[in-house]
């Protein structure tokens, strides 16, 4: 457990102390967004990583907090804060009663079913323009603000939701270190012997795939306050696959490995944009050797390559936080 | 293992670090943002060409007051993310001082924000009324309003005595938006929406709701939407044999769309800015000199046609050279320069700015075409 | 125009986009029985054989009739490079790698087609003409004839192959349980790479038909692949006549939906009903249940 806390604890300065390094530039902006994401890919990542459970869709949830939390706050009136929060009990609820007949599939057919589901709450958002502004987008959102304290520059944006997602991957590594994290992983290898031992499989992977859409809702309120305005592109299909990669090349199972894939994921246009239409290709293409050369992440990869050049033996991996 | 997350921590030092350029110049900078690739690349690639295009004619002829014109221009790949975080680093990395874009409305309204709070003129190339309908201050715009387009056509309709219409929008923002001024404008030309349906931007097949339409009160069918949805309509309209005479947005104001309708383009309507039938023009048209140059600049660089979105980026930077000449290269002063143009003949029309109109137009500056042999004519 | 007539054409149009459908959902089918994977690239090679056809016909100005399985041999070509570079390395990878790899490799195709053809809409000329053929007050397009037709002729090439030859045979082998197959001498890598290849021309096939009426863009292939995949869902996964009819009841439910409820929600109805399937009967309208062996 010690060795949780250190980690812990060293990954808390370098975020706090971070912004000092880039004050002036527009890279605070982005270190903003890379926050957001990580809690998306951490909210994911339980699922995937932990669960082993397929959601191509996930993007979704991310929409449905942005837009309650939009909606409620800019049409309504309510207290942002108070929104957040029944966005997020409402999401999870809403996974929660949707997890017990999605979470019956397995493997293709579970993608398949979250892909769906994910089009569908797309197709309404851009379809319900009454409510949502439709394919327009929907601004005027306010910033959040906290007394006298309004969340409306990089600097305090940064802060804000990086205070979320410091919170997130506390609770995450808590969460796989405890015992619903063994039964987590029981399931994620041989869910019908987990079954045997007395774990309540169905239960818990509806638990752990309402908990996730839960944090991803909240990364979507934050989102929606710091952007003030919110459109359903930023909600569809390419971005329930663009979380999934950053899940998958950080490191299934590894927390810290969804902040890397974020930050990678976040940060990869502003290396690719000397390559104009060419990035296309460099994304599909970086995917698939991922996929087939760094099968467990940079996590694991970039240490397993370290090693393999210094000529010691390769350590055994497991999936560790 | 500590070694996981130490190759964390260095790996995202190194990124952060290689991430952050800087330049240096003697220039005038002014930042662009176009979705040159993603769905509205039809909008911003030819944007984007054209700008560069005018900056360069600019600076072959000494500049703008003897200083050279810098244009840094971002792709927004179409995503309101992006064009928030891409104006910001204009503004902050590269000190911009005045930004042209983006394409869409969405990502208009995303950075309207970003660039009120930081003082810098922004020139959108984009439709949507709401851009500067409340005017902001230092918000502008060089596409025509779909309220004027939408106002042109039902002005043609009220001459040719037509007042049911049928409307097919698409779904995106585009469409939207012209849906929105479709309804809010019908009753005071005295048009009666009798269906009001839409498509999505990749159907492929509308002949569900063409059907409806057939079977509805409607003597009028007006489609807004971009390319190629519309060219499917036209085509299944034909094959249903719908007698409707069909009326397009200047969505579709580009020879694409007859070469992917073929023959069902024939007689279709529209409301086009100038630019496309700038030959057949008058010659005592204000804008006819403008145009064609624009057209053989245009064809000359990039081996096509100079058309109708192109013309909106051609305007913009023309309208800060005008800005900047009338004061000084600074944002406050240009943001001032811009709302004191007055008649400006560009290629979108003629613009006059001023301190509660920032989009300049007037519905002259669409005129009604048709299409006849397969090319483009004013309708009578 | 009464409700019968409109019903009809909705119904007419519904079964032409519905062959599509099922063409491309074999397409799935085939891949999925052979392999247990899903190939999420389907809908790349559907868009390759509209963007293929038109490239040979505008560039290299051929004649339809050999551009058309020129272009259906190259998307051929392309299925067996996807399977060698990306399928095979991942023998034995996990569900997640493979969906990940399926995607990626989706997304490269369809960046490369942007480089080589651009991000234009293009359309290819009509096999037969355009004139419109009344149908009891309907009407329907001579290419829809083509696409009905082509359709069944691929079904009944299909269930021949399956059915009557050794290939064929082995791979349904390779299906049922690849081990056995294995033992009994079949090159299960080999079928693998045959179902890949099959796939990629059928899908190819459906494109080619089909971008006459739809136009044709480097994009096409998402939405295609996504309701394809719909199709080979309510048929059971099947790679015969219940994935033909699960493409035609999607085609025409989504077309009597646009017409009579809302064509904004139009593509929302193939989601549903796929999540109703795999909810209620994940084996399909048709299908036998699924065992498995834990």
């Amino acid at each position: 457990m010690k060795q949780e806390l250190v980690k812990y604890l060293l990954f808390t300065l370098c975020v706090l102390l971070a912004p000092l390094a880039f004050l002036d530039s527009y890279l605070l902006n982005v270190l903003v967004f890379v926050g957001i994401h990580t809690l998306l890919a951490v909210g994911l990542n339980l699922l995937l990583g932990y669960a082993g459970q397929i959601s191509l869709g996930h993007a979704a949830f991310f929409g449905l907090g942005a837009y309650l939390s939009g909606v409620l706050t800019t049409t309504y009136g309510w207290n942002p804060w108070l929104t957040m929060l029944v966005a997020a009990l409402l999401v999870g609820g809403m996974a929660f009663a949707i997890g017990f007949p999605i979470l019956k599939l397995k493997g293709h057919y579970l993608a398949m079913a979250t892909l769906g589901l994910g089009i569908i709450i797309y197709i309404v958002f851009n379809e319900w323009v009454d409510v949502t502004g439709g394919p327009s987008g929907f601004s005027g959102i306010p910033n959040l603000q906290l007394g006298q304290l309004v969340f409306d520059s990089d600097l305090k944006n940064y802060y804000l939701v990086w205070s979320f997602v410091l919170g997130c991957v506390l609770l995450s590594v808590n969460l796989a270190n405890s015992r619903i994290g063994r039964a987590l992983r029981a399931i994620h290898d041989a869910e019908v012997a987990a079954r045997v031992v007395g774990v309540n499989a169905r239960l818990l992977k509806v638990q752990i795939f309402a908990l996730s859409a839960m944090i991803c809702a909240i990364a979507g309120s934050l989102y929606a306050h710091v952007m003030t305005f919110i459109a359903p592109p930023s909600f569809g299909f390419n971005i329930s696959v663009e979380l999934l990669t950053m899940v998958v090349i950080g490191g299934l199972g590894s927390i810290y490995g969804s902040f890397l894939g974020a930050l990678l994921l976040t940060l990869l246009p502003e290396f690719l944009r000397f390559m104009h239409d060419y990035d296309i290709v460099f994304y599909g293409g970086l995917l698939m050797v991922m996929t087939i050369f760094m099968p467990g992440g940079l996590v694991q990869g970039i240490p397993d390559l370290f090693r393999k050049l210094l000529g010691l033996r390769k350590g055994k991996g497991g999936s560790h936080a | 293992m500590l070694t996981r997350i130490m190759t964390v921590l260095m790996l995202s030092a190194a990124m952060l670090l290689s991430a952050s350029f800087a330049l240096a110049a003697d220039t005038i900078k002014i930042g662009g943002l176009f979705a040159v690739t993603g769905p509205p690349a039809f909008l911003g690639e030819p944007e984007r060409n054209t700008a560069k295009m005018v900056v360069d004619e600019i600076n072959k002829s000494g500049g703008v007051k003897g200083q050279k014109l810098e244009l840094i221009v971002y792709d927004t790949a179409g995503d309101a993310t992006k064009a928030v975080q891409m104006a910001t680093k204009l503004i902050r990395d590269d000190q911009v001082v005045a930004i042209i874009g983006p394409s869409t409305t969405g990502e208009t309204m995303a950075v309207i924000p970003v660039v009120e709070k930081a003082r810098i003129p922004l020139i959108s190339c984009a439709a949507g009324s709401k851009i500067t309908d409340p005017v902001k201050r230092y918000v502008f715009k060089t596409a025509q309003n779909d309220a004027l387009a939408v106002e042109r056509i039902y002005d043609y309709l009220k001459r040719q005595k037509k007042n049911r219409v049928a409307l097919l929008t698409v779904s995106d923002g585009f469409g939207a938006s012209g849906r929105e001024q479709l309804k809010a404008l019908a009753p005071r030309f005295g048009m009666q929406v009798v269906v009001d349906d839409t498509y999505g931007p990749k159907d492929t097949d509308m002949t569900s709701q063409l059907t409806k339409i057939r079977a509805s009160q409607a003597q009028v069918l007006i489609v807004w939407g971009t390319n190629p949805g519309p060219a499917v309509i036209a085509k299944n309209a034909k094959q249903l044999g719908l007698k409707l005479p069909l009326y397009m947005s200047h969505g579709v104001s580009s020879k694409k769309f007859i070469a992917l309708a073929g023959d069902a383009a024939e007689g279709v309507k529209l409301p086009s800015g100038k630019v496309i039938v700038a030959d057949v023009l008058p010659k005592k048209d204000p804008q006819k000199a403008s145009l064609l140059a624009f057209v053989k600049d245009y064809q000359n660089q990039y081996k096509q046609e100079g058309d109708h979105f192109g013309g909106h980026a051609w305007d913009a930077v023309m309208l800060l050279k005008g800005a900047i000449e009338r004061g000084a290269n600074t944002a406050e002063s240009i943001r001032d320069g811009l709302e004191n143009t007055r008649q400006f003949h560009g290629i979108g029309g003629t613009f006059t700015y001023s301190a509660n109109d920032h989009a300049g137009l007037s519905k002259d500056a669409f005129v009604m075409v048709e299409i006849r042999n397969k090319d483009w004519s004013l309708a009578k | 125009m009464e409700l019968g007539t409109q019903l009809l054409q909705y119904l007419l149009s519904g079964l032409s986009t519905g062959a599509i459908y099922a063409l491309i959902g074999i397409g799935f089918s085939i891949i999925y029985n052979a392999t247990g994977i899903i190939n999420f690239a389907q809908g790349e090679f559907v868009m390759l054989g509209g963007m293929l056809t038109l490239f040979l016909l505008s560039v290299l100005q051929l004649p339809l009739w050999i551009a058309i399985p020129l272009a259906v041999l190259l998307a051929a070509l392309v299925g067996l490079l996807f399977e060698r570079l990306a399928i095979r390395p991942l023998r034995k990878a996990s569900p997640i790698s493979l969906v990940i790899i399926t995607i990626g490799g989706a997304i490269l195709i369809r960046g490369l087609a942007m480089l080589l053809w651009g991000k234009d809409t293009h359309s290819l000329p009509s096999f037969s003409g355009d004139e419109p053929i009344m149908l009891g007050g309907a009407t329907l397009l001579p290419q829809h004839l083509w696409i009905l037709g082509i359709t069944v002729v691929l079904i009944g090439l299909n269930k021949w192959f399956f059915s009557h030859t050794i290939s064929g045979k082995a791979m349904r082998a390779c299906s049922y349980n690849p081990r056995a197959a294995g033992l009994v001498g079949i090159d299960v890598r080999r079928m693998v790479l045959f179902s890949f290849v099959i796939s990629a021309a059928m899908g190819a096939l459906a494109g080619i038909i089909v971008a006459p009426l739809t136009m044709t863009a480097y994009d096409v292939g998402i939405m295609l692949g996504l309701k394809g995949f719909c199709a080979a869902i309510i048929g059971g996964m099947s790679s015969g006549l219940s994935t033909v009819i699960g493409g035609l009841i999607l085609g025409v439910l989504e077309s009597m939906g646009a017409g009579l409820i809302s064509s904004g929600y139009k593509d929302a109805i193939a989601f549903v009903i796929l999540l109703l399937i795999l909810f209620l009967r994940p084996q399909g309208l048709f299908g036998k249940p699924e065992s498995e062996r834990v």
